[in-house]
């Protein structure tokens, strides 16, 4: 009781904006601290590769959340942006000797582009038809970067030069453990900067009443194209990281299941939460890892998870427990 | 000639197919607004169900309508255990808690059975028909037997049966079915176990073709989706069209400018259905209303 | 001139016209209400108005702008705000957030700025809030300024979407049944709120059924019957015209002066 009289007065006095901040920067500053700290637990390569990855899918989660959890529609065909990504940092860095940050430049930009001609007249209708265009987008793409075997290498995938920035190449595990986890921080930090300002707020409302949100101004055709673009973004340059960092790329990464491996990562660890994005990722991705010898079970374990998560558990595991432990303080 | 005849015969097939399945997205879709996406999965149990039932002993004639019951159950098991609870959750919930659904029952089924490829034997036998220098397979005669007598069928029990008419009357207005009296829990676990006996049928109808393994329901799954979206998410019938005519033009694509590509056409056709007539086919317009 | 104007506004649903052939205006500072029973199409009206709804034929124009073509969100930044009789509340934000989005029309949208939190961003941030807190003290939700929408009494929440939708700076209100399901107590602190609203140059629409409320707080009530227009005017000149005391009054002609 008096905690919360004191933090009232607190808000009252200094203004609720720098308050709210704060919260997600602890939370911010709390995962860079895990991610600087984190290395001290591995005793080989194969754990730097695992967290890159990790890294790496949760910064297409990041993106895919905006989406699913803010404008509350759902893409399920998102690994086809994450492969557009990829190959193309791979196909203009291999043929045609492109530097490599200017290739994952031309790739963010290129999925960009799809993404809007795609969205625009798909979210001008009402329903869920997004889910179904990004099925069938996310499949064609699959099945081009299958066909295309001379550009692509086909489904045996195609090798990746390293990445160079400036005078530096990256290569080996451990530099990409890092390099990922600071793409990761970045990505996160965007993410919340943009949930705490104008445009997230009328994301949020879009989610929590279309009908009020657009009578209050805001286009709701526009934010959702808009949300649609730059999680597509987020997961094309995802994707070039990726490429670069494990050498080598192949169609698995445009498939369907990968796609729905994105969209369960959002839905465990939370919609509409940023960090909630993170937890997913990490549990999805380095679960299977540990459960190795069970790697068989791997699809009927992610099947349970997501209906078991929907089912009881529909806004995922960390806005559950933050309401829990918010319930708990407050009684 | 023969060419564009092959084509087509092989294109209305497989067409039937997705039409059966395209079915079972639309019943199920009528009486919910749930997009199931283990349908596939329906249709891949169908067959496996059949060829262990098969290496079990049991003849062909009584291992398919048994495996159809068993996919029933499966179905309904599906909606009272994953579906009913969700019963008021958003789209995208069910969409996932579908998804999960088919993953698990493809995940069970790779564990049990294994990822080798099955097939089953025709049902009468293998010797083509040649008709203008094009084989017709007797198995696709089957097929499309089977479809017109699926067709005629519902078109009887929707028309004329009163738990027929209720799940029109469900899919009409969910809220004032309810009011009359009808039971829409027992409405969504019929068009589950209905839509689930198609997809085994469609299942044991094409094995003998196409082959079947763990992983096949999704490809059929989506396309019998594509197959729903053409025809019109609300139109059984819609469902029945855009199943022959995706058929059809996949194979006439393969045919004629790439068969490398043949499997994007469905997805093609979904963007284009969403870009161009959103409502399908024979799709019914709605009114806006807040 | 007229601040909002309606011209053979129609709307039907098949064949039923929800709104007929209705003419009127809106003069600017005043409170305007419009009365009739449930179906004569108020609520229709005011989804016409502001753009939900695409009339069959007919237009309206704001402030001398026609505006029949318009989508909705463009509606309210031309200064079109509104009430929902439902409510439309944005249950899975904080009370103080619904308000603040109802800045949206006047804040910074740059996406790279807002990602990137730009001091534009944080000063906007904080200016909303500001306003929005201003607001809910206005309105008489200070009690509430730090909690959950979803935490809020039903009374709240409808004096909470008030304060959204002035939030935006509307040149008319448009307030969708306030009153409904709040008791005596609660609807003579709507028709203070109203009256306040009105006196700092805000033009409001009122639907309501509430027959005492729109007699004290109307300048000018409009009549509905089936759509169309059945009687205007003061309170006074409604209140005594034989249609609407056969209609609509009943037991309530017999209100005090």
């Amino acid at each position: 009781m008096e905690l919360a009289r004191t933090k009232t007065a607190a808000i009252q006095t200094s203004g609720i904006a720098s308050w709210f901040l704060s919260a997600r920067r602890g939370g911010l500053l709390a995962l860079a601290l895990l991610l600087a700290v984190l290395p001290l637990l591995f005793p080989n390569n194969f754990y730097y590769d695992v967290a890159t990855k990790t890294a790496l899918n949760a910064i297409v989660c990041i993106g895919l959340n905006l989406l699913i959890g803010y404008a509350g529609q759902i893409s399920l065909g998102h690994a086809g942006f994450f492969a557009l990504g990829a190959y193309a940092s791979a196909i203009l860095t291999s043929h045609y000797k492109w530097p490599g940050l200017l290739a994952m430049l031309a790739g963010a930009l290129m999925v960009a582009l799809l993404a809007f001609i795609v969205a625009r007249p798909i979210l001008r209708l009402k329903g869920h038809y997004l889910a179904m265009a990004t099925l069938g987008l996310g499949i064609i793409i699959a099945i081009v970067i299958n066909r295309e075997i001379p550009m692509t290498g086909g489904p045996d995938g195609m090798n990746v030069p390293a990445l160079w920035v400036g005078p530096w190449r990256l290569t080996g595990a451990v530099t990409w453990y890092w390099v990922s986890a600071g793409a990761l921080l970045l990505a996160v930090w965007l993410s919340l900067n943009l949930v705490e300002s104008p445009i997230g707020r009328a994301l949020r409302a879009l989610h929590g009443s279309e009908v009020a949100a657009e009578t209050t101004g805001v286009d709701t055709t526009r934010y959702k194209v808009l949300v649609f673009v730059v999680s597509a973004v987020f997961a094309s340059i995802a994707g070039s990281l990726f490429a670069h960092a494990d050498r080598f790329v192949t169609p698995v990464e445009a498939g369907f299941l990968r796609s729905i491996e994105f969209v369960t990562m959002v839905v465990l660890g939370g919609m509409a939460s940023t960090f909630g994005s993170v937890v997913g990722a990490a549990i999805l991705t380095v679960l299977p890892q540990v459960l190795a010898a069970a790697h068989d079970y791997k699809h009927m374990a992610l099947g349970v998870i997501m209906i078991g998560v929907m089912i009881f558990m529909p806004r995922g595991l960390v806005p559950t427990l933050a309401a829990f432990w918010r319930r708990r303080g407050s009684s | 000639m023969s060419g564009f005849l092959q084509f087509l015969f092989s294109g209305i097939t497989v067409g039937a197919i997705y039409a059966l399945v395209g079915l079972g997205f639309a019943i199920i879709y009528n009486a919910s607004h749930v997009i199931n996406f283990a349908q596939g999965e329906f249709v891949m149990l169908g067959g496996m169900g059949t060829v262990f039932l098969m290496f079990a002993g049991l003849p062909m004639i009584v291992a398919a309508p048994l495996a159809i019951c068993l996919v029933v159950l499966v179905g309904l098991l599906l909606e009272k255990f994953a579906v009913e609870p969700a019963r008021n959750a958003t789209v995208v919930t069910l969409i996932i808690i579908t998804i999960g659904a088919s993953i698990l029952i493809r995940g069970i089924v790779e564990v049990t059975f294994g990822k080798d490829f099955y097939r089953l034997p025709a049902f009468t036998g293998e010797s083509a028909i040649m008709i203008g220098g094009a084989a017709l397979q007797p198995q696709s005669l089957w097929i499309l037997g089977v479809l017109a007598i699926v067709v005629a069928a519902l078109r009887w029990f929707f028309q004329r049966t009163k738990l027929g008419k209720a799940i029109l009357a469900t899919s009409y207005n969910p809220l004032a079915a309810q009011l009359v009296g009808i039971e829409t829990r027992t409405i969504l676990l019929v068009s589950f176990g209905l839509s689930a006996a198609l997809g085994a049928l469609a299942g044991i109808l094409t094995a003998p073709i196409t082959l079947t393994r763990y992983d096949i329901g999704i490809m059929l799954g989506l396309k019998g989706f594509a197959a729903a979206i053409l025809g019109g998410l609300g139109s059984s019938y819609g469902a029945v069209a855009g199943g022959l005519l995706l058929g059809v033009i996949e194979a006439m694509s393969a045919g004629y400018i790439s068969s490398a590509y043949k499997d994007a056409v469905a997805f093609v056709i979904i963007l284009g259905v969403l870009f161009f007539m959103p409502r399908g086919l024979f799709g019914a317009q709605r009114t806006e209303r807040v | 001139m007229s601040l909002l104007e309606v011209h053979a506004l129609t709307k039907a649903f098949g064949g039923v016209h929800a709104v007929a052939d209705l003419t009127f205006t809106v003069e600017p500072g005043r409170v305007h209400s419009i009365i009739g029973p449930n179906g004569a199409g108020k609520t229709t009206l005011f989804n016409l108005i502001t753009g939900l709804y695409t009339p069959t034929a007919g237009r309206i124009v704001l402030d001398g702008e026609e505006i029949t073509a318009l989508p909705t969100a463009a509606r309210a930044a031309k200064g079109i705000g509104r009430t929902f009789q439902n409510l439309q509340i944005f249950f899975n934000m904080r009370a103080i957030e619904n308000v603040m989005v109802g800045r949206h029309l006047h804040a910074p949208r740059a996406l790279l700025s807002s990602m990137l939190q730009l001091p534009v961003i944080r000063r906007a941030n904080r200016d909303a809030y500001d306003r929005a807190a201003e607001l809910m003290r206005r309105v008489g939700l200070a009690a509430f300024l730090d909690s959950d929408a979803d935490a809020m009494p039903y009374g709240a929440l409808k004096r909470l979407e008030i304060a959204r939708a002035l939030a935006a700076e509307p040149k008319v209100l448009l307030l969708d049944e306030p009153a409904a399901g709040l008791n005596p107590k609660e609807t003579q602190e709507i028709d203070d709120l109203i009256k306040s609203i009105a006196a700092m140059g805000t033009t409001v629409v009122l639907v309501e059924h509430n027959m005492k409320l729109v007699m004290g707080v109307s300048d000018h009530i409009l009549v509905l019957d089936y759509g169309r227009r059945l009687a205007e005017g003061t309170a006074a000149d409604v209140r005594n015209n034989p249609d609407v005391i056969r209609a609509y009054l009943g037991a309530a002609a017999a209100l005090p002066r």
